[in-house]
């Protein structure tokens, strides 16, 4: 089934078609020095969607995630967001890589929270939200500021605009690196384990924000450990395991009844 | 060791010794050193002050003069000229050195290999002396027609061949730096940049560039000593700069040493000056520009520090 909508993405470049799901995983491969991490992955996420992607550390799960956007090239298999092969370009039986400019244009749409924050240190709140519009999409300065003020406020920061990254607790630095994400305006978001760098007491301030986002209809995939924001959030929980995915199911099947040992064995681990 | 002291060792019964009661431990050989570098330090300071040959009056005669004001102006001009020239063609370099096209890596590596491997006196001299390899330099299409053309002779003064050697120079070093730096800033930054949607060059001119000109401030600061201390070299030029005014004198007057001592009074004053100013902007860089309170759970930080110190306790990334 995966495979008859990535043959289907194959012509359509550029052209988002209606009922097809946002994203599209088609049979990834991808090995690091000949050591497999993705072996044939293949799984679909729809328009607003979010969907939850567990499994324990060297899983492949990050990696995924690191693929969608292209910070990692696939070996094998395709990846599509909104349609469009994911770094690729198609000239009739042709494939390509894309330019430098084509892949921004594409990163674009796809906003990424890295477990690590990654707010440029040298700007304040209000400069690392506004570095993007401004300097990618020429969004006038004063919209650029308006907007991040209101993103601040949703992400309940308003009061940090003019304070720098490091001045920040590691949940206000990762509740500005979403706002930031945000104001690209994307149409899918991925968390990589966007609370695992944070001391315990503040991983909540995160996971609120993220299901505040959930709410308004974001699609996301998510990698987490959290398996209570799985429960809560995700219409779906993929369970990888070695490369692979186990299983695969809403959160009451995977989290609640799991039918695969690994998936169980995990679960006991962590819980 | 520990459990030796025991009431019967130390002499002292247990749980009354105090550590604020520790008194210095006497150092006799630091003082009999202190002594001997005094006696040493005051027979060369007499040396220098009752010795006839240094003339102080000559030297204070000549301290503020015309020439010499005027040689350290040209001494300090040529050190920021080379400076602001040689940071602009290294980070230039340290960019071609550190992208994915190799043919601009190989030009990058014979750049910094070539004007780090001749010394700057020789360059000096050649660009000086240009004239008699290259004729005259002119835009045309190669092979083809030249549209403007000018004699080397008329572009190689003195100055622009002082300033191309010590600048060039300085580009090699500057290139190594400034490769270091950008190799410094956290690789997330850029992954930021380009999850952004952020090309490659506007995420090395807005997000790395400005982080890693930061971590080497210190190191410009120290070549900026050094490229005053080089300048010195532009006097085979017969460059004014404020070496060559004090020989231009002493070859007059015949007071050589106190000339040269007025040089090194001047230089010491402005490498002073510098490494000030070098502290100055150091201790600021590490207390974090008084932006206010920096103190957060990742110790005392600076907003211009590397790498935070969050970073250092992030787990590794699953694969």
């Amino acid at each position: 089934m995966a495979a008859d909508s990535g043959l289907a993405g194959l012509g359509s470049e550029g052209l988002a078609v209606t009922g097809e799901p946002l994203v599209v995983i088609d049979r990834v491969r991808k090995s690091f020095r000949n050591v497999p991490v993705l072996k044939g992955i293949s799984f679909e996420v729809s328009a607003g969607e979010v969907c939850c992607i567990i499994g324990p550390s060297g899983s492949g799960k990050t990696t995924l995630l690191r693929c969608i956007n292209r910070l990692e090239k696939i070996d094998g298999g395709m990846i599509y967001v909104a349609g469009r092969p994911v770094g690729v370009m198609v000239h009739g039986t042709k494939l390509r890589e894309m330019r430098p400019q084509e892949l921004a244009d594409q990163r674009r749409d796809i906003g990424m929270v890295f477990q690590s924050f990654n707010l440029f240190a040298h700007k304040t709140v209000l400069a690392n939200i506004i570095e993007a519009p401004v300097i990618v999409k020429k969004t006038p300065r004063k919209t650029a500021v308006a907007d991040a003020r209101a993103l601040l406020a949703r992400v309940g920061l308003a009061d940090k605009a003019d304070a720098y990254p490091e001045q920040l607790s590691g949940g206000q630095q990762q509740r500005v690196a979403i706002a930031r994400s945000l104001a690209m305006n994307p149409k899918l978001m991925l968390f990589d384990e966007p609370t695992s760098a944070l001391d315990p007491e503040l991983v909540g301030e995160v996971l609120a924000v993220m299901k505040d986002l959930a709410e308004e209809g974001m699609t996301m995939i998510v990698v987490t450990h959290e398996m209570g924001f799985a429960r809560d959030a995700a219409d779906r929980v993929i369970f990888m395991d070695d490369g692979d995915i186990v299983e695969t199911g809403s959160p009451a099947e995977v989290l609640g009844n799991p039918r695969q040992p690994r998936t169980r064995s995990f679960l006991a681990r962590v819980s | 060791m520990y459990s030796h002291v025991t009431k019967a060792d130390a002499g002292e019964p247990m749980r009354q010794l105090d550590a604020k009661d520790i008194v210095r431990t006497p150092k006799p050989r630091q003082w009999v050193g202190t002594v001997i570098a005094l006696l040493f330090g005051s027979m060369f300071l007499h040396m220098l002050i009752t010795n006839p040959n240094l003339q102080w009056s000559v030297i204070g005669h000549y301290l503020f003069s015309h020439a010499i004001l005027s040689g350290i102006a040209l001494t300090l001009e040529l050190t920021v000229l080379a400076m602001l020239v040689g940071l602009a063609i290294g980070i230039v370099v340290a960019v071609m050195r550190l992208s994915d096209n190799v043919l601009l890596q190989r030009i990058s590596w014979a750049w910094i290999w070539f004007f780090r491997g001749v010394p700057p006196l020789v360059q000096l001299i050649f660009w000086y002396n240009l004239a008699s390899l290259v004729s005259s330099v002119s835009v045309g299409v190669p092979y083809g027609p030249t549209f403007i053309s000018w004699q080397t002779n008329s572009l190689i003064t003195p100055f622009t061949a002082a300033l191309l050697g010590l600048s060039l120079t300085e580009s090699a070093y500057a290139a190594e730096m400034i490769r270091a730096g950008i190799q410094a800033v956290n690789r997330g930054q850029v992954e930021a940049a380009h999850s952004l949607g952020m090309t490659g060059a506007q995420a090395m001119r807005r997000i790395v560039l400005p982080q890693a000109l930061r971590i080497v401030i210190p190191p410009i600061g120290n070549d900026t000593i050094s490229m005053l201390k080089f300048t010195s070299l532009v006097s085979v030029l017969a460059l004014p700069d404020l070496l060559y005014s004090a020989q231009e004198i002493y070859a007059r007057t015949y007071q050589t040493i106190p000339l040269l001592l007025v040089a090194t009074l001047w230089y010491l004053v402005l490498t002073t000056i510098l490494t000030i100013v070098e502290h100055a902007i150091e201790t600021r860089l590490r207390r974090g520009h008084g932006s206010g309170p920096t103190a957060t759970a990742a110790g005392p930080g600076t907003r211009w520090r590397l790498i935070p110190a969050w970073q250092g306790s992030v787990p590794k990334a699953s694969p």
